[in-house]
């Protein structure tokens, strides 16, 4: 990908090389970092890139998996695949464990986005993590493209979008209280774009729901529902089968899919950049509960 | 919807700039903007995502839903960044939105960053890693302070290039003579600070006149739009190739039975190139040793360049740690404990004073630090130094002399944005209080 005449990267060679510091920072700096794995593609490609920043050693720190529950199983079937092969320690913050011993109750709508911050804050206080790595990105919401890479919380996972602190250069600051942590966002310039070419050149698996499938859906606010067992028709819906991939994967009783023909990696990157509508747009539910939906789960603690 | 985005000058000559499929590898320029409040940072950068067509409909729909909800005459673009509860509600930009597009020639990254004097830690945020910064001016009211604290700002931060955005061209009648007396008064501001290079260039970002596509309504301006002029601008010889400056962020060890007695040290090389056979000076220690190999996870490679993050070892066996620095044995950076630097004071709950105890980071080290001196506050208006001043205040820029309890391996900042700048952390709150550009070391 480099040129070395002209000592040029690619913007992709730009984004890798500052991913990988950003790792090595929290690596060498925090106590306990841990990093959010979902089984979702921004997920797996921070996976990819912490294999690459500690070569060849093995990823010097666990991954958490906040399970809602409402799970797709071609998402858990790859989550433990790539574990075992990995090497990994995982941790699940498991959403019907709280639900069953009632630290969280469900909410009226069924949804479990909000009640899966106590769950990972619960986790993140048990295991003393002092550092948590997302894969979020600045260019999926507007609330998302106001958060620094390292990302303070308070003790009660809080995060305070008026007084963040500064962040000159790449000198990113993580000191902090016991207590306190930072949220770390590795892929904070990636776009969904940059994401897509990442996973055609490294050639990295992806679980199949991201590519064209044929699959029982129902279209509710313009957007395409499986029906499984997290998701009931409402009456009056019809159901049908169609094409269709995930271009997010969240937890399956609010996420959506889009009608596509993209069954390949190339045919999905020709698809995303000629796509009018964002991915959450396109695929979140829970998104589009109010103007500053994301913002206020941010502020809870959310990711 | 009743509410519309004012149509661009030229709407039918709209460059088709979409982001395609990566067909050669592109090159990434960061710009951020800067200016005072209402001078139109944030609808430049809406009308440069709409204009090239960066911009989703769902996220145009929500903006235009908002805009008429609030009764605004027109699409306020300045939405798109305004991402904020308390931005949207105030009609103010708080804190730095990240944007980005991309045209075939470029991928960007844009850092829209707030005017109001009381945010200027945030647009310093947004600046430090900015290859190019739009400077915007009210075409009514030509340079205010804020619009000269910014450009100060940008020179302090050594933005390699600058781009004064005249705009609202279109509330001056599209007047030349107001454009060459702002762009005259600029320019000879510019003069007494250390602009690398700097571009004018007359806009209106409500109508798109000059952003994306050159305006017909002001055929006496001769130069490029902006986009042409952003996606051309020569970066690739700003970056230092010549000082190799690699400081050590991680030791690589790996604790494997299949892999033994490994040991390479990982980081993001901040100057010069690297490659195998290169004789090396490990720094604050001093001793020497050959490179035998530069690697990143998919191999080996003949050598590492900024901004490259790679693995460099070495022939010999010497003790290295994080915070260690790797660069020439006839080309070495200072080790040093007395710092002069150029600070931005950022905390509004303590100034900066002499006797102040502090914690820093510079490159991959930390350290603490003692203000033994505060030579002058300057003045960003006049450029006056009052040398009488005895702290800095929230916002306030002055000379300052540390001390450090051990050397840094420090350039001057001019010479090396990396190896140059340091934080400046308050040890009880954690914050992040202070932008440190160093002077001079010894
Ligand atoms: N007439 C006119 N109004 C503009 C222009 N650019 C921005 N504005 C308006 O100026 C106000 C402030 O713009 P905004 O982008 O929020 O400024 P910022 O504080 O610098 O980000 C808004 O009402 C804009 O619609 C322009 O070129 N012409
Ligand atoms: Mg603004």
């Amino acid at each position: 990908m480099t040129t070395p005449a002209a000592y040029q990267v690619s913007h992709l060679d730009a984004l890798e090389a500052e991913s990988i510091f950003v790792m090595r920072e929290v690596v060498a700096e925090m106590e306990r970092p841990v990093m959010l794995f979902s089984g979702g593609k921004d997920s797996i490609v921070m996976l990819r890139l912490a294999q690459k920043a500690f070569a060849p050693a093995n990823v010097p720190f666990p991954v958490m998996h906040v399970d809602t529950g409402h799970n797709f199983p071609e998402v858990l079937e790859y989550r433990d695949q790539r574990v075992a092969e990995l090497g990994l320690q995982l941790v699940v913050a498991s959403v019907p464990e709280a639900l069953a011993s009632g630290m969280v109750r469900e909410s009226g709508d069924g949804m479990r986005n909000r009640i899966q911050t106590p769950v990972l804050l619960d986790a993140v206080e048990k295991h003393r993590f002092d550092a948590l790595f997302g894969g979020a990105r600045r260019d999926e919401e507007k609330a998302r493209a106001k958060e620094r890479v390292f990302s303070f919380r308070d003790e009660f996972g809080q995060w305070d979008p008026k007084n963040q602190r500064p962040e000159l250069w790449s000198l990113y600051n993580g000191r902090h209280h016991p207590g306190e942590s930072i949220r770390v966002f590795p892929l904070s310039n990636w776009t969904e774009l940059d994401v897509w070419h990442y996973i055609a050149r490294e050639r990295i698996p992806l679980p199949s729901i991201y590519y064209a499938h044929e699959r029982e859906v129902i279209e509710r606010d313009g957007m395409f529902y499986a029906v499984n067992e997290f998701f009931r028709p409402r009456a009056g819906e019809e159901r049908f089968k169609a094409q269709v991939r995930y271009r997010t994967v969240g937890d399956a009783s609010c996420t959506a899919a889009v009608r596509s023909d993209a069954d390949t990696v190339e045919k999905v990157i020709e698809e995303v950049a000629a796509t009018r509508i964002t991915e959450r747009g396109a695929t979140r539910g829970d998104d589009r509960v109010s103007e500053a939906a994301m913002e206020d789960r941010k502020r809870e603690g959310y990711f | 919807m009743s509410t519309e985005i004012v149509a661009s000058a030229n709407a039918e000559a709209r460059a088709v700039t979409g982001a395609g499929p990566e067909a050669r590898p592109m090159d990434l320029l960061r710009f951020a903007t800067a200016g005072s409040v209402d001078d139109g940072k944030s609808t430049l950068i809406g009308r440069l995502l709409y204009d090239t067509k960066s911009l989703f409909t769902d996220q145009l729909a929500a903006v235009e839903a908002v805009s008429a909800a609030r009764g605004d005459e027109y699409t306020n673009l300045a939405l798109l960044t305004d991402g904020l509860r308390a931005e949207r509600e105030q009609g103010i930009t708080i804190d730095v939105a990240y944007r980005y597009f991309a045209t075939p020639r470029r991928k960007f990254i844009i850092a829209d960053t707030p005017g109001h004097i009381q945010y200027t830690r945030n647009m310093v945020t947004g600046a430090s890693t900015a290859d190019l910064a739009l400077i915007l001016v009210d075409a009514r009211k030509g340079l205010v302070e804020q619009s000269r604290r910014h450009a100060f700002l940008c020179s302090l931060l050594r933005v390699p290039h600058l781009v004064l955005c005249v705009n609202k061209m279109d509330l001056v009648d599209w007047s030349q003579e107001v454009y060459e007396r702002i762009a005259d008064e600029f320019t000879a501001f510019a003069a007494k600070l250390d602009v690398p290079d700097l571009t004018v260039v007359p806009v209106s970002a409500l109508r798109g006149d000059n952003i994306v596509t050159r305006s017909d309504n002001m055929p006496w301006y001769e130069g490029p739009s902006l986009l042409h002029h952003l996606e051309r601008v020569h970066i690739a010889s700003d970056r230092n190739l010549v000082d190799v400056r690699f400081p050590v962020q991680y030791v690589i060890r790996p604790q494997s039975t299949t892999v033994t007695d490994y040991r390479g040290y990982a980081g993001q090389v901040a100057s010069g190139v690297l490659k195998p056979g290169d004789e090396v000076m490990v720094l604050p220690s001093g001793f020497t040793s050959r490179i035998a190999a530069v690697e990143t996870a998919d191999g080996p490679v003949p050598e590492a360049f900024p901004p490259m993050s790679v693995t460099v070892r070495l022939a010999d066996e010497i003790d290295i740690s994080r915070g260690d620095l790797i660069c020439r044995p006839n080309n070495a950076p200072a080790v040093a404990q007395d710092i002069e630097a150029m600070v931005c004071w950022m905390d509004e709950t303590a100034p900066l004073r002499v006797g102040g105890r502090y914690a820093i980071k510079h490159t991959t080290r930390s350290a603490r630090a003692i203000v033994r001196g505060l030579h002058y506050r300057l003045d960003i208006n006049s450029l006056h130094r009052d040398e009488s001043a005895d702290e800095l205040r929230l916002n306030e820029i002055g000379r300052v002399r540390l001390r450090t309890t051990v050397p840094l391996l420090a350039d001057e900042y001019r010479r090396n944005r990396t190896t140059g700048g340091f934080v400046i952390i308050d040890e009880a709150t954690n914050r992040t209080v202070g932008a440190a550009m160093i002077v001079e070391a010894s």
